[in-house]
């Protein structure tokens, strides 16, 4: 662990990992995740800026698999800190080994040599090898390179995000007894949010900002034909087809991609070519989640008209 | 922070254009009431040293992902950068004479392959007849070529938008007069036509309702197009600040309920719903998290086990305060149905969070139109219920809140009790009825709190007919609701 006084050559004038939006694109098509421009030009850009995304939609489009399929294309290891209510610190960022350090001072007076002073022993109780660390201090003390996912942020209480902000702007963390740790190499972070309370304007500041919505026609069904292995151009057409048709209503929850490809590799499973009205009908219980949802399309699909 | 690493081309002499450029553009986001920071202004004119500038789509999604941090503000980013950059970009020139574009190459060989058959003299669309010009778009909108419908687009408003100079009429004006001209909706139907002969056999419902929706899409997109001409002009013509001006929006949350369009209306419905989550989570939260709970004991003991037995940890109790019970009335004649309507729809959306909800509406009579709440899932359809449903009307269909607040006294004013919330909802306009305001003064006396709620700007409250500051001094505060965001602001005080 590096602190402060010894760092030669700062981790921001590492070198950037892509050399254009196209090279993103095209890595992050091999690790099969199909990125628009907008996407794959965020992740570029957040690389050069050293900023971290935060990756903001509605659920199921693909928010927390984009930060798993840049691990993979990076080759870096991804550290996933999944935020929920009550999430604090001792979670989050490190820990003293409150146990570890009492059987050190314990073992002192078991010695029976009393040639350690107490000085001794706080500089030692409160050294790295009594620091549990959490997710965050994890990620920017790793050698290898790392992708940081910090999940549905939009979970914990705004206090709590305060905790991410030395983190996310300066890449480093302070701890009290040992001094601020500088991270060794800058991680591309993301955050996800599904958006359920507004996050604070400190860290909206810190990140760029990427909004994925549901995909257009054309990349649904690159989607749809890139993750079912097997399946026909046609029937692909289709499913995507229906299903912008079923998120034009107006419903509880609108079938997410997961969704679709779930219904995709269904109708894969059931032999079927082409969808007609009844098929479709029968299976809408993959897409929709809640019944009132269910009888809507339903109605809509078989309308004459 | 990395200023000495950044060296991209074209980024060395014209930085100084550059940056007038930003802090112009920024400017206007401000001006169009989107909170843009310094620091993200400094972001910005970082991230765009990294991206090719001819790039416009990486310009934009580069500008944006530093400086648009919410959504729902998205649109009235891109209105801006529209505007602001419409005539910068060599594909986006007006083409007058010399300055060629591939827009009219693209142009040109349509026209070539429209005329293989018919042998027509060349030029723009003026030497084309209606019908030629309807059978060229109809391909163009079949094939979903966007060249071809931006190249459509352009002759399209060249030719019947009539713009002149300097005349102050606005966008909306020029893209009608084209609209009506191209003939849009016969459009529709006659791709239908079309598709319906190319199938082999006879389309099925469902087929039909996809391909029909595939059609509009584009032909939205198409509207998109000419639209996006129009406004090109419209700034080459008069600068980018006055379009800028007159094209500027106010966000969804800021629209007024009174003087909201139908385009507005459908924008802030959409924008209810995940401000409703938003407030449901919020207020859930607030209830669970005050720490201002008795020390736990038994907690705090048990804690102390994992520290040899010092309680090193304090817990404590949370809190669980009660749930109010909300009684909403509200006024839902013409000028502040909408408002009602919103209130109605919010107040539902988030009702788990009281612990019952009485809704009444009134215009001269009073009706409790709770049941149609409690009926179905469907808040939109129960809204709908209320407005063809209620029994409001007593005499004659203007608002008599002293009438509606006496009968609802004696109806249901012993349902009242110490945990009740009354919201009033309405502008107290009371077309010089009795205002009965003892009812009001009543209500205070047994509910927990009651509240007034009131559409209309502040500095018309007690003018003409308005009598608020009459009930108002029975309540415990009247609030001036105009926009979604005070609306918000107040259910965040109330729950």
């Amino acid at each position: 662990m590096t602190t402060t006084d010894a760092t030669p050559t700062t981790p921001f004038d590492a070198e950037p990992r892509f050399e254009s939006v196209q090279e993103v694109r095209d890595a992050l098509r091999d690790s099969s995740y199909l990125a628009d421009e907008g996407i794959s030009g965020i992740v570029y850009l957040a690389d050069r800026l050293n900023k971290p995304i935060l990756v903001e939609g509605p659920a199921g489009t693909g928010k927390t698999q984009l930060a798993k399929s840049v691990a993979e294309m990076t080759g870096a290891k991804l550290i996933r800190l999944q935020c929920y209510e009550g999430l604090d610190e001792s979670k989050a960022l490190y820990e003293w080994n409150y146990k570890k350090q009492l059987l050190r001072i314990q073992t002192e007076r078991g010695g029976d040599e009393g040639n350690e002073d107490w000085t001794d022993i706080k500089d030692d109780i409160f050294s790295d090898e009594f620091l549990l660390t959490r997710p965050l201090l994890e990620a920017i003390t790793a050698d290898e390179p790392v992708v940081l996912l910090i999940d549905e942020v939009d979970r914990v209480e705004v206090e709590t995000e305060a905790l991410l902000l030395e983190i996310l702007s300066d890449y480093q963390v302070s701890i009290p007894e040992l001094g601020t740790i500088v991270a060794k190499q800058i991680p591309l972070v993301f955050l996800t949010s599904n958006n359920t309370r507004e996050l604070s304007e400190a860290l909206k500041r810190r990140c760029l900002y990427l909004h994925v919505d549901y995909p257009q026609l054309e990349r649904e069904k690159e989607i749809v034909l890139a993750k079912t292995p097997g399946i026909t151009d046609n029937l692909a057409d289709q499913v995507a087809r229906i299903v912008r048709s079923i998120r034009q209503l107006d419903l509880k929850k609108s079938p997410s991609v997961s969704e679709t490809l779930d219904w995709a590799r269904t109708l894969m499973l059931l032999n079927i070519e082409t969808i007609d009205e009844q098929i479709a009908k029968e299976t809408l219980n993959i897409l929709l989640k809640y019944q009132t949802d269910i009888a809507k399309a339903a109605k809509e699909l078989s309308v004459d008209d | 922070m990395m200023t000495d690493t950044v060296t991209t081309p074209g980024s060395g002499a014209s930085n100084g254009g550059m940056l007038d450029l930003l802090n112009g553009f920024v400017v206007e986001l401000r001006n169009a009431g989107l909170p843009v920071s310094l620091t993200e202004n400094l972001d910005a004119m970082e991230a765009v040293q990294h991206i090719p500038i001819e790039d416009r789509d990486a310009f934009k999604y580069a500008l944006g992902a530093t400086l648009i941090k919410n959504h729902a503000h998205w649109r009235s980013f891109e209105t801006v950068f529209e505007v602001y950059f419409s005539l910068r970009g060599p594909e986006y020139k007006i083409a007058e004479g010399d300055g060629d574009t591939d827009l009219d190459e693209l142009w040109r060989e349509m026209q070539e392959a429209q005329q293989q058959g018919e042998g027509n003299g060349q030029g723009g669309m003026d030497s084309m007849t209606p019908e030629e010009i309807a059978q060229m778009l109809m391909q163009a909108l079949m094939n979903g070529d966007q060249g071809m419908m931006r190249a459509m687009a352009k002759q399209a408003v060249q030719r019947f938008a009539g713009m002149e100079p300097g005349r102050p009429v606005g966008g909306t004006y020029y893209l009608y007069r084209t609209l009506r001209n191209l003939d849009l909706d016969n459009m529709l139907e006659k791709m239908m036509d079309a598709s319906r002969e190319e199938a082999p056999g006879d389309l099925t419902s469902l087929e039909e309702r996809l391909e029909k929706e595939e059609y509009e899409d584009r032909i939205e997109k198409f509207k998109g197009e000419i639209e996006a001409e129009i406004r090109r002009r419209l700034v080459a013509d008069r600068g980018a600040e006055a379009m800028a001006k007159t094209l500027r929006k106010p966000l969804p949350e800021d629209v007024e309920f009174m003087h909201a369009s139908r385009d507005e209306m459908v924008a802030l419905k959409k924008s209810l719903y995940p401000l409703t989550r938003k407030l449901a989570a919020r207020l859930a939260r607030k209830r669970r998290h005050g720490r201002k709970g008795p020390l736990d004991f038994r907690n705090t003991v048990r804690h102390s086990l994992s520290y040899g037995g010092v309680p090193a940890e304090p817990k404590f109790k949370y809190p669980r305060p009660s749930k109010p019970e909300l009684i909403v009335i509200a006024d839902i004649s013409g000028s502040v149905a909408a408002f009602a309507r919103f209130t109605l729809m919010l107040v539902y959306a988030i009702q788990n969070q009281f612990s019952k909800v009485r809704s009444f509406v009134f215009i001269d009579g009073i009706d409790e139109v709770t049941d149609y709440f409690k009926a179905t899932e469907d808040i939109q359809e129960a809204i709908h219920r209320v407005n063809t449903e209620a029994d409001v009307v007593w005499v004659d269909g203007h608002s008599d809140y002293g009438h509606a607040f006496e009968v609802w006294w004696n109806k249901y004013g012993k349902d009242v009790g110490p945990k009740s919330t009354v919201l009033l909802l309405g502008d107290a306009r009371n077309n010089y009825h009795a205002s009965q305001s003892w009812v009001v003064k009543e209500i205070q006396q047994k509910a927990r709190h009651v509240y007034w709620l009131n559409p209309e700007p502040k500095s018309y409250w007690n003018t003409g007919d308005s009598i608020v500051g009459e009930y108002g001094t029975y309540t415990d505060g009247v609030f001036e609701c105009r926009n979604l965001r005070q609306l918000e602001s107040f259910v965040d005080l109330l729950a």
